[in-house]
């Protein structure tokens, strides 16, 4: 109920901060310079047996994540094979990062506060699959230079195939809990191109050598994903 | 704040005692090859009524409708919350790329327009719409239904007669009459057990055995399996 209300403060701008809302006056409607930028990214798990990696939410001015078509970059490939997002974050072109810090359940709900010390141009969000070999899902350069305060933009992403290691579904080659197997290997035995995912075949569907099973099997949307701008 | 904004927030209307009723003409469609719609319910309400929410625990409400198809509990649960209610506009089964279109006056403050029907043969899966915000200006909309797992029941994918009562395994029936028999069972447990994106059914081409009593070849899909279009006056 706090997002519906907060929502809907921003669909009656000035007279709802006038009457309701004692932080802040109906100037803050309007964003302006040099004054503290905060948004909450709040991102809910659809997939039936996908545990999702630490999410990545990035503030930057430049670039984007990834490019269908185009190669992963070392950072991406990181991600997408092994949940680890230290590199990703740690990039030049990122003005902020932040983390919930922690796996995302399927069926759960996680948010995750970033925030700017001057006007950002896009957001972006990151997080694998991880009983996959290199499946992501996530938002890639949103433009939130418009977004006011309490307003939101809601998303319903797919999942993506980094392209940077082969779908074998093999033992030792997921790292999520229904294998234990490798994360990042930096060769790259695949297509080596970004493109939507063709989902989990699973040993249950023929693969005979695939450590997954039927509930590991998606379909899109693979995440609910709310952004909202708090400052 | 530019319209594009309120549309892709879904926002607008928590005052909403001042909007007006509006006149709307629905049409839903089935988008699967080989999946039934068992009898449709939709409504227009306020915030704080709902048929689902995604990753949520699905109510008592929802667990009949996505196990059994009955949507009488739910009618009673929205009409209590003040709803305006479409029972059954197919009147009954709501085969493959068959349409169903009715009309919905919304009450003034019922700004949100949500749908869902069980998907057979499923365990608990549905097409739902979760409160989907109705446009203040005439026009047609369109608005693409994914199908989910309510989450409360395991995928076995067996056609068991009887099993639509909640919390009986099984899939009630197959109205394609197109199942197999003597399934051993695809899965005994739920890794999920809130609503999320149904993963599919696996099927199998066995009609008499295999794991699933479903036929990998016709009772697929992928989203989205429906399609929604709203007219408003």
């Amino acid at each position: 109920m706090l997002k519906f209300t907060k929502l809907a403060i921003a669909t009656f701008g000035a007279i709802a901060l006038v009457a309701c809302d004692d932080n802040n006056d109906s100037s803050a409607l309007i964003p302006a310079a040099d004054i503290t930028q905060e948004y909450q990214v709040t991102v809910s798990n659809l997939t039936n047996a996908q545990p999702f990696s630490p999410l990545t939410v990035l503030l930057h001015d430049t670039d984007q994540i990834w490019t269908i078509g185009q190669s992963a970059s070392d950072e991406l490939e990181q991600i997408a094979e092994s949940g680890n997002n230290s590199a990703l974050m740690d990039s030049s072109f990122v003005l902020e990062s932040a983390s919930n810090g922690a796996v995302l359940p399927h069926g759960q709900t996680a948010t995750v506060t970033i925030s700017n010390d001057s006007e950002s141009k896009y957001l972006s969000l990151v997080t694998m699959l991880v009983n996959t070999n290199d499946a992501f899902s996530g938002l890639n350069k949103i433009d939130i230079s418009q977004l006011a305060v309490n307003q939101s933009l809601q998303y319903s992403p797919g999942a993506y195939d980094a392209g940077t290691e082969g779908n074998s579904e093999a033992a030792g080659t997921v790292p999520g809990p229904a294998d234990g197997g490798e994360g990042f290997n930096a060769s790259r035995d695949d297509v080596n191109i970004v493109t939507m995912h063709s989902g989990i075949i699973s040993r249950d569907d023929g693969l005979v050598d695939s450590v997954l099973n039927n509930e590991h099997k998606f379909d899109n949307p693979v995440m609910a994903v709310t952004i909202t701008r708090m400052k | 704040m530019s319209h594009k904004h309120f549309i892709a927030a879904g926002v607008l209307g928590l005052f909403s005692a001042a909007s007006q009723a509006q006149d709307l003409t629905v049409t839903l469609t089935n988008l699967t090859q080989g999946i039934h719609f068992t009898p449709v319910i939709a409504a227009s309400h306020d915030m704080s009524a709902s048929i689902f929410h995604v990753a949520q625990a699905a109510s008592a409400e929802l667990t009949a409708l996505a196990e059994g198809g009955s949507i009488a509990d739910m009618s009673i649960l929205l009409s209590n919350a003040g709803a305006d209610v479409i029972e059954n506009p197919a009147s009954g089964l709501l085969a493959a790329a068959q349409m169903t279109r009715f009309n919905l006056t919304n009450s003034s403050g019922n700004d949100y327009l949500s749908i869902a029907a069980m998907m057979l043969p499923t365990n608990d899966g549905f097409v739902g719409l979760d409160s989907w915000k109705i446009p203040s200006e005439a026009g047609t909309y369109t608005v693409y239904l994914n199908a989910y797992d309510a989450g409360t029941e395991a995928n076995n994918e067996l056609v068991i007669a009887g099993s639509g009562a909640s919390g009986t395994p099984g899939i009630p029936a197959a109205p394609g009459g197109d199942a197999g028999t003597n399934g051993t069972g695809v899965s005994d447990a739920e890794s999920n057990t809130n609503i999320h994106i149904h993963r599919g059914v696996l099927g199998d081409t066995d009609d008499n055995g295999g794991a699933s009593d479903l036929d990998s070849r016709v009772h697929r899909w992928l989203n989205p399996v429906a399609k929604l279009t709203v007219v408003v006056q």
